[in-house]
């Protein structure tokens, strides 16, 4: 993360202090060569933010430092910071850095005659030249307007002092006690040191406190003017932004399956892009921690790490409870490529949760992150202020080339209220957002879920029911038949319904094929007989006509045969008859 | 110490004199020369014989500014009898340089 120093020395050479964020802001650090006046109330860190800015000057840079401390004394000091992993004892055996009590106890002083400080400036050269130094810090020197009278003189001395800081060529940190009302110090220290000046504030709201960093002025340089969270974390001081305030994160074609087949099918049949952040949002019990869940499962049965964030249930719970869906994390989690991080998201400000995950993060080097709910983090707090935080985050993140998935409980109700519109201001640093919502109709609820929006890719239009059961989750297509949208047993009966209805129509279809069947073989009989009379008919008509025929022949014959016989015995006899 | 030790006025005992004193200067300027002058007018006057001062030049021995936690010069140190007490400036003003050196009571 540490930034190499960017190259503007011609127009102001600067020093870095090699704090997170900080060094950003200033655009390269503080000015070198300078004092720069670090003030304050009190326990808002101005002691650690001087004395990381001699640490990681002696460390990381390769100037020597001297810090001359006119409160605490050498060991405390020591104590104070080794928690933070700076071993100021080492240091100053290597000859890095020089730490030097001025003690002044009021009540062993008295003051005669004019004085001058020259015994101070003589201990500093003396430290600075022991070491070769770079770096001072003078915490606080204001101490000394309670331990000498005659100010006129104090001040007279300290304007020379700084002269003389500025002559000697240090990088200095002085650091100041806030003044009442709008005085920046309490001795008007910001009159002597004029380049740099850097103002921290500790606030607290809703009994959560944070603190705050601004730079009110740099001479000649441009430099952040916001107010910028800042934290004292286990590696020191960070200023967010941790990361770079420009947007200019390289983005990935490749897509991440959700780890939910049919999800990925609504969004455009891949997944989400590795690197992107997802929005899933719903109503309670509407399942999003089981889709974050299942999101992290699916990443580590592709090999890949995951991280996941529970600000509500504790890791065992969390084990159990996706158990009960079907999601398995425990093997993952043996495996060490799951962590689960379970806290209470009151226990700490937003920005040191901020930090933590970032913390988390780096060292473990996931490759999706899941934090589940970011609602809980933006609990009691503005959405304007924590906007710009969750921000720092996505990019981060981005950055990072993880994927990450968010959760976020809307607080509408159900389908009526509209409850997507809860979450405007988050949503539009996601790139994929995801609702879930409950349905109730006659008697039941049931999960829905559909696309509200996904980045850079098609994806679908359609609600999808969806299923939570012990053998995982499922997205069903809802029934839409006329006006309405059905889910669940609803969908279920009405399935059934139709499955009825057109089992019946087929049958009605069957007994109307066989009627008509029956009919065409009647109809054919009929035709049968029909033609079978009439060949009977016809027979019998050509019978009768043979028969006459016949008599007739028979008749001619006869009377052949008689007029033969007449003409024989009465011969002429009619024969000879007139004709 | 390395410094400059003025005669000791301890009436000739060989034990540590009562009073001992380190005077704290950045060089050789009118101010510290002043700061000398009043010290040991004033050490004459009320600590003849018990006394003993040190000078310390803090330019030639920087290192030893912290010792005695020397800011302002010139600083008077009066190192015994305990506790340690410390006369900041040129000690122009002899009675407050006696309540400092808390000699005003050991007289009277």
């Amino acid at each position: 993360m540490r930034k190499k120093p960017i190259p503007n020395v011609a127009i102001l050479s600067k020093s870095l202090t090699g704090i997170e964020g900080l060094d950003e802001i200033t655009s390269g650090g503080l000015p070198a060569g300078r004092a720069s006046l670090v003030c304050g109330a009190a326990g808002c860190g101005k002691t650690m933010l001087a004395l990381e800015f001699l640490v990681r000057g002696a460390t990381q840079f390769g100037e020597p430092g001297v810090f001359m401390m006119f409160e605490e004394n050498a060991s405390e000091l020591c104590a104070n910071v080794r928690s933070l992993g700076f071993d100021l004892e080492t240091l100053q055996s290597q000859k890095k850095i020089v730490l030097d009590h001025v003690h002044i106890e009021r009540s062993e002083i008295e003051v005669t005659g004019e004085y001058d400080l020259e015994g101070l400036f003589i201990r500093l050269g003396h430290a600075i030249d022991s070491i070769g130094a770079k770096r001072v810090v003078l915490d606080t020197v204001e101490a000394l307007f309670a331990g000498l009278p005659n100010h006129a003189v104090l001040r007279a001395e300290l304007r020379r002092l700084f002269r003389w800081l500025k002559d000697r060529g240090v990088t200095a940190v002085i650091t100041g006690e806030k003044g009442d009302g709008n005085s920046i110090t309490r001795y008007g220290l910001e009159e002597y040191v004029a380049d740099c000046v850097i103002i921290l504030d500790q606030r607290i709201r809703e009994q959560i406190s944070t603190r705050r960093l601004r730079v009110l002025k740099y001479r000649g340089t441009p430099h952040g003017m916001n107010e910028y969270p800042f934290l004292i974390g286990a590696h020191g001081f960070s200023v967010l932004p941790i990361t770079s305030l420009q947007l200019d994160h390289e983005v990935s074609l490749e897509r991440v399956p959700t780890g939910i087949e049919r999800l990925d099918e609504m969004l455009g049949g891949q997944g989400v892009y590795r690197g992107s952040s997802v929005l899933i949002s719903g109503s309670p019990g509407t399942g999003k921690s089981s889709i974050g869940a299942r999101f992290a499962e699916a990443a580590c049965e592709r090999g890949e790490k995951a991280l996941f964030f529970a600000y509500e249930e504790s890791r065992a719970q969390i084990v159990r409870n996706m158990r009960s869906v079907g999601i398995d994390l425990e093997p993952w989690i043996k495996k060490g490529v799951l962590q689960v991080h379970s806290s209470r998201p009151t226990l700490q400000g937003l920005e040191q949760h901020l930090v933590t995950v970032h913390d988390i993060v780096r060292a473990f080097r996931p490759d999706v992150v899941v934090v589940d709910p970011i609602s809980d983090l933006t609990m009691a707090r503005d959405e304007a202020e924590v906007k710009p935080t969750l921000m720092r985050l996505i990019d981060f993140l981005k950055k990072e080339q993880i994927t990450a998935v968010f959760t976020c409980l809307t607080s509408g109700g159900d389908a009526t209220s509209a409850p997507e519109d809860s979450q405007i201001s988050v949503s539009s640093l996601m790139d994929t957002w995801l609702m879930l919502r409950n349905i109730e109709f006659t008697g039941e609820r049931n999960r829905t879920i559909f696309v509200r929006k996904s980045r850079g890719m098609a994806h679908s239009n359609q609600v999808r029911e969806f299923v939570l059961s012990d053998k995982g989750m499922d997205l069903v297509d809802v029934y839409l038949g006329g006006d309405r949208v059905l889910t669940g047993s609803a969908r279920l009966s009405q399935e059934a319904l139709e499955r009825a209805a057109a089992a019946l129509r087929a049958q009605n279809h069957q007994r109307k094929l066989r009627q008509l069947a029956g009919k065409r073989q009647a109809i054919e009989a009929q035709i049968a007989a029909l033609q079978a009379e009439a060949e009977a008919e016809t027979e019998e008509v050509h019978f009768a006509i043979t028969q006459e025929t016949s008599l007739e022949r028979t008749t001619q014959r006869n009377t052949d045969a008689m007029a033969v016989f007449r003409g024989g015995a009465g011969t002429n006899g009619s024969a000879k008859e007139p004709n | 110490m390395n410094q400059i030790a003025r005669p000791v006025q301890n009436g000739g005992s060989t034990a540590t004199p009562a009073f001992q004193l380190r005077l704290y200067v950045a060089g050789q300027t009118a101010r510290s020369q002043t700061a000398l002058a009043n010290l040991e007018r004033i050490c004459e006057t009320h600590l003849a014989g018990q006394y003993r001062i040190e000078i310390i030049d803090l330019r030639k021995t920087p290192q030893l500014a912290a010792g005695d936690q020397i800011l302002a010069v010139p600083t008077l140190v009066r190192r015994l009898p305990e506790p340690i007490k410390k006369i900041i400036g040129d000690l122009s003003d002899e009675k407050s340089v006696l309540v400092g050196l808390d000699i005003q009571l050991a007289r009277t």
